[in-house]
C-alpha cells in the first residue's frame, strides 16, 4: 500500500464515519431520553432524499400522506389544545409540499420538515403511549416500525435508485468532492450545535436532566413527553439533513437506510449507548475499519464490521455493575 | 386479486370450450420480480387474443391458464400443482430462478413438460431424471460470460478484474466468468465483492486500480451496478468497463447518466433489434414481437423479458402441432404430455426473438451464444449495437 491509496482510504473512511457518527449521536440522544433504540433512523434518513426527488419531479411523495395520517392520529390522541400543533403542522406541511413541487429551495425545506414531522409524529403515536414499557418492548416496536417504513419506502418510491443533483459539484482534491466537504462541514456544525445546545440552552439542559434521571427531572417540572418529542425531532433533523447531503454521493433507494442505521448503531454501542464523544469516535472507527476491510477483504467486509461489536459488548458486560430497570 | 379474476375468467372460458388445450403459465406479476413478470404475463394475454382470433393450434382451441406466484417459491409450487391437476399439457414459467427450481420436482413427478423463463443454468443442467422434463428460454450467465470473454479477447485484453454483488448473482458471475476467462488465457488480477446496499466501494476500486487491469467486469444488476462504475471513473480508471445483462433496463441509464457512457455489456439481440444487420437470424422475429407488443401496450413498453415468454410459445406451438398428430390429449393426457416433451426436445433451428433454439438430449437451453448474445455499448444514453459474434 502506498501513500495515495492510504490517503484515499482514510478520506473515504472519514466521509462515511462522520455520517455514522451523526446517526450514532441521534441514537444515543434518543435512547438516553426515551429508552428507545431508534432502529428506523435509517428509514427517516432515506425518506428525505427520495421525497426530495419526488417533489423536484413535481409529484407529491407518498411519505407526505404517511406523515399526514400519523399527524391525524397524533391530533386524535392529543385532543383539545394539544391537537393544535399537529393539525397546524400537518396543514402547513401539506401547503408547503404543494408549493414546493418543482421549486428546488422549497423542495429541500419541505423534505426536511416532512421527515422531522414524521419522526416526531412517530414518537407521539407509537412510543409515547408505551413509555412505561420495558426497553425490550420499545425495541420490538422500533424494529416493527423499521420493517414497516422500509416496506412503505418500496411502495412509495419503487425498487430502483435515484440520484438527486449535488448541491456543489466538482472536486476539491482528488478523492474529495465538494459535496463530500459539505458532508464533513455539516457533521462538524452538527457536533458544535449539539454541544452548545446541551451546554447553553435551558431546553438542552432539561433534556440532559431528563436523560440523567427521569423522575428527578419530572419533579423539577420537565415533561418527559416533551423531552421525547424534542429528542425525536433532533434525531430526525440530523437524519434528514445527512440523507439529503449524502444522496448525491451514494444514490438513494428504499433499502439504503438499514445498513447506515445499523452501522450508526454499532458506533453507538461502542459508546455504550451513553457517551456522545465515544459514540462519535466509535463511528469514525467503524468508517475507517470498513474502508480498510473493503480494500483487504471485500467479501467479508460486513461480517468484520459487525464483529467489532463483540469486543465492545464484552467490555460493556465486564464493566456493567448493576442491572438497569 | 387481479390474478384470481384472470384465473376465474380463464377457468370459466375453458368450461365453455371443453376440448380446449390448456397451457399452464406461472409468472411473477407481483412482488420484487414484477418488472420482469408483468411483460411476460402481458405477452401471454396478447397471445391468447391472437389464438382466439386464429382459432387455436391445428384446429384445437388453446387456453392459457395464467397464475401469479407473487415472486414467491411456495406460491409457484402451489400454482404448478393446481395447473397439473387441471390437466394442462405443459407449464410455462416462472420468472425467477429459485421458484423455477422449486417447480421442477412437481412437473417431473406429474410428467408434464415445462419451459422456464428464468436465467440460471441450474434449471436445465445437468439433464437428469427430473430435468428431463424441463427446458428454458433465457440465456444463462455462462453463455453471457462467454460473450464477454470473446469480446475481451477480440479487443486484445490481457488482464481483467472482477467486482460483483456479494450474493448469488455476483458469485454465479464470478464462477462462470473467471472459469471462461482463464480458459481463454486472460489473467484475472482481482476479484472483489460489494453489497447492493453499500454506500462506498472505494476500497475495492483502489485495489482493482492498483493492479492496472485492461478491463473490469461489474457483476451486478439494476441501479446498484452504477456505484462501482462511477467510483472507477472518479478514481481515474479510463480503460474498458463491462457490465452484465442485468443492467439492461432504462433505470440504469437514468441513474448512471454520464458515468455509464461507453459501458459494454452483453444482451439478448432483441434489445437492439432495429440495429441488427439484416442477416441476423432473429431480427425479423424480434421486430415482429416488438411491433405487436407496442401496438397493444404502447410505444417503448416492450422489454427483453416479455420476449422470453414469446420465445417459449414459439417453441411450444410447433411442438404441440406435431404432438397432436401422435396422441390425443382428450383420450390419453399422459401420453400426450410425453409426446409433447419429445417434440419440444426435437426442436431444431427454431428462430426466436433471442436467438436460434436447437435442443438435444444433453442441452435443454438450446441457444448458441453467437445467435443469442450481442455486445451493446451505452452511447448518448441509449443502447447501441457494438458487435455481433456471427
Amino acid at each position: 500500500m502506498d501513500a495515495t491509496i492510504l490517503s484515499f482510504l482514510l478520506l473515504d473512511g472519514l466521509q462515511n464515519g462522520v455520517v455514522y457518527g451523526l446517526l450514532a449521536l441521534s441514537l444515543v440522544l434518543v435512547f438516553a431520553v426515551t429508552r428507545v433504540i431508534l432502529v428506523p433512523i435509517g428509514e427517516l434518513l432515506m425518506f428525505a432524499p427520495l421525497s426530495l426527488v419526488w417533489l423536484l419531479e413535481g409529484k407529491l411523495p407518498g411519505t407526505l400522506w404517511l406523515a399526514l395520517v400519523l399527524g391525524g392520529a397524533w391530533a386524535l390522541m392529543a385532543r383539545g389544545r394539544g391537537a393544535l400543533l399537529p393539525l397546524l403542522g400537518g396543514v402547513g406541511l401539506f401547503l408547503l409540499s404543494l408549493l414546493a413541487k418543482g421549486v428546488p429551495p422549497l423542495a429541500y425545506l419541505a423534505a426536511v420538515l416532512l421527515v422531522v414531522y414524521l419522526g416526531v409524529a412517530s414518537y407521539r403515536v407509537f412510543f409515547q403511549p408505551m413509555r412505561g414499557a420495558t426497553v425490550l418492548s420499545l425495541l420490538i416496536m422500533a424494529v416493527g416500525l423499521h420493517v414497516a417504513y422500509q416496506g412503505l419506502g418500496l411502495v412509495f418510491f419503487g425498487p430502483e435508485q435515484f440520484r438527486p443533483a449535488p448541491l456543489l459539484s466538482g472536486e476539491v482534491v482528488v478523492g474529495l468532492s465538494w459535496q463530500g466537504v459539505l458532508v464533513l462541514l455539516f457533521a462538524a456544525l452538527g457536533l458544535v450545535a449539539l454541544y452548545l445546545f446541551f451546554r447553553l440552552s435551558l431546553f438542552g439542559k432539561a433534556l440532559l436532566a431528563a436523560a440523567e434521571n427521569r423522575l428527578g427531572a419530572r419533579l423539577l417540572g420537565i415533561r418527559p413527553e416533551e423531552a421525547g418529542m424534542v429528542a425525536f425531532g433532533i434525531a430526525s433533523l440530523l437524519a434528514a439533513l445527512s440523507g439529503l447531503l449524502l444522496a448525491p454521493l451514494i444514490n438513494a433507494a428504499y433499502f439504503m437506510g438499514f445498513m447506515l442505521g445499523l452501522k450508526g448503531f454499532v458506533a453507538a454501542i461502542l459508546g455504550g449507548l451513553a457517551s456522545y464523544p465515544v459514540a462519535f469516535v466509535g463511528a469514525l472507527l467503524v468508517g475507517f475499519f470498513e474502508s480498510f476491510t473493503s480494500f483487504y477483504a471485500s467479501a467479508y467486509k460486513e461480517a468484520l464490521v459487525f464483529l467489532l461489536l463483540v469486543p465492545a459488548l464484552f467490555y460493556q458486560s465486564l464493566r456493567a455493575r448493576t442491572v438497569e430497570e | 386479486m387481479k390474478r384470481w379474476l384472470v384465473a376465474l375468467l380463464v377457468l370459466g372460458l375453458s368450461a365453455l370450450a371443453q376440448e380446449a388445450l390448456k397451457v399452464g403459465v406461472v409468472v411473477s406479476a407481483t412482488g420484487p420480480a414484477a418488472s420482469l413478470g408483468i411483460p411476460e404475463r402481458n405477452t401471454f394475454l396478447m397471445l391468447q387474443e391472437m389464438l382466439d382470433r386464429a382459432g387455436g393450434v391445428a384446429g384445437r382451441k388453446v387456453q392459457f391458464v395464467i397464475l401469479d406466484d407473487a415472486s414467491d417459491t411456495t406460491q409457484a409450487v402451489r400454482n404448478t400443482r393446481r395447473l397439473v391437476e387441471e390437466g394442462v399439457v405443459a407449464v410455462v414459467g416462472t420468472t425467477t430462478t429459485p421458484a423455477s427450481l422449486g417447480m421442477i420436482p412437481v412437473v417431473a413427478e406429474a410428467k408434464v413438460p415445462m419451459i422456464s423463463l428464468a436465467a440460471s443454468k441450474d434449471i436445465i443442467h445437468p439433464v437428469d431424471a427430473q430435468r428431463y422434463w424441463v427446458f428454458k428460454t433465457p440465456q444463462t450467465e455462462e453463455l453471457m460470460a462467454r460473450a464477454i470473454v470473446a469480446d475481451m479477447v477480440a479487443r486484445g485484453v490481457k488482464t481483467v478484474a472482477y467486482i460483483g454483488f456479494n450474493d448469488a448473482y455476483g458469485e454465479g458471475w464470478a464462477r462462470f466468468f473467471e472459469a471462461e476467462a482463464k480458459a481463454k488465457g486472460l489473467q484475472v488480477v482481482a476479484s472483489e465483492r460489494y453489497n447492493r446496499t453499500d454506500t462506498s466501494v472505494t476500497g475495492q476500486v483502489l485495489r482493482i486500480i492498483a493492479r492496472r487491469p485492461d478491463a473490469v467486469l461489474i457483476g451486478a444488476s439494476g441501479t446498484p451496478a452504477v456505484l462501482p462504475q462511477r467510483t472507477l471513473k472518479e478514481r481515474g480508471y479510463a480503460s474498458l468497463i463491462y457490465q452484465t445483462h442485468g443492467v439492461a433496463n432504462p433505470d440504469f441509464l437514468r441513474v448512471g447518466g454520464k458515468d455509464v457512457e461507453g459501458t459494454l455489456l452483453p444482451a439478448g439481440p432483441i434489445l437492439v433489434a432495429e440495429q441488427l444487420p439484416g442477416t441476423f437470424p432473429s431480427k425479423r422475429v424480434a421486430l415482429d414481437y416488438i411491433q405487436r407488443y407496442e401496438a397493444k401496450y404502447g410505444i417503448g413498453s416492450y422489454s427483453t423479458f416479455g420476449a422470453h415468454a414469446w420465445d417459449a410459445w414459439l417453441i411450444l406451438k410447433p411442438a404441440l402441432e406435431r404432438a397432436l398428430k401422435r396422441a390425443d390429449p382428450a383420450k390419453d393426457l399422459a401420453a400426450f404430455r410425453a409426446a409433447l416433451r419429445d417434440e419440444i426436445e426435437a426442436t431444431r433451428n427454431l428462430v426466436a426473438t433471442h436467438g436460434v433454439f436447437t435442443f438435444s438430449k444433453e442441452d435443454h437451453l438450446g441457444l448458441r451464444f453467437e445467435d443469442a448474445a450481442v455486445m451493446v455499448r451505452v452511447e448518448g444514453g441509449r443502447w447501441k449495437l457494438e458487435r455481433t459474434f456471427r
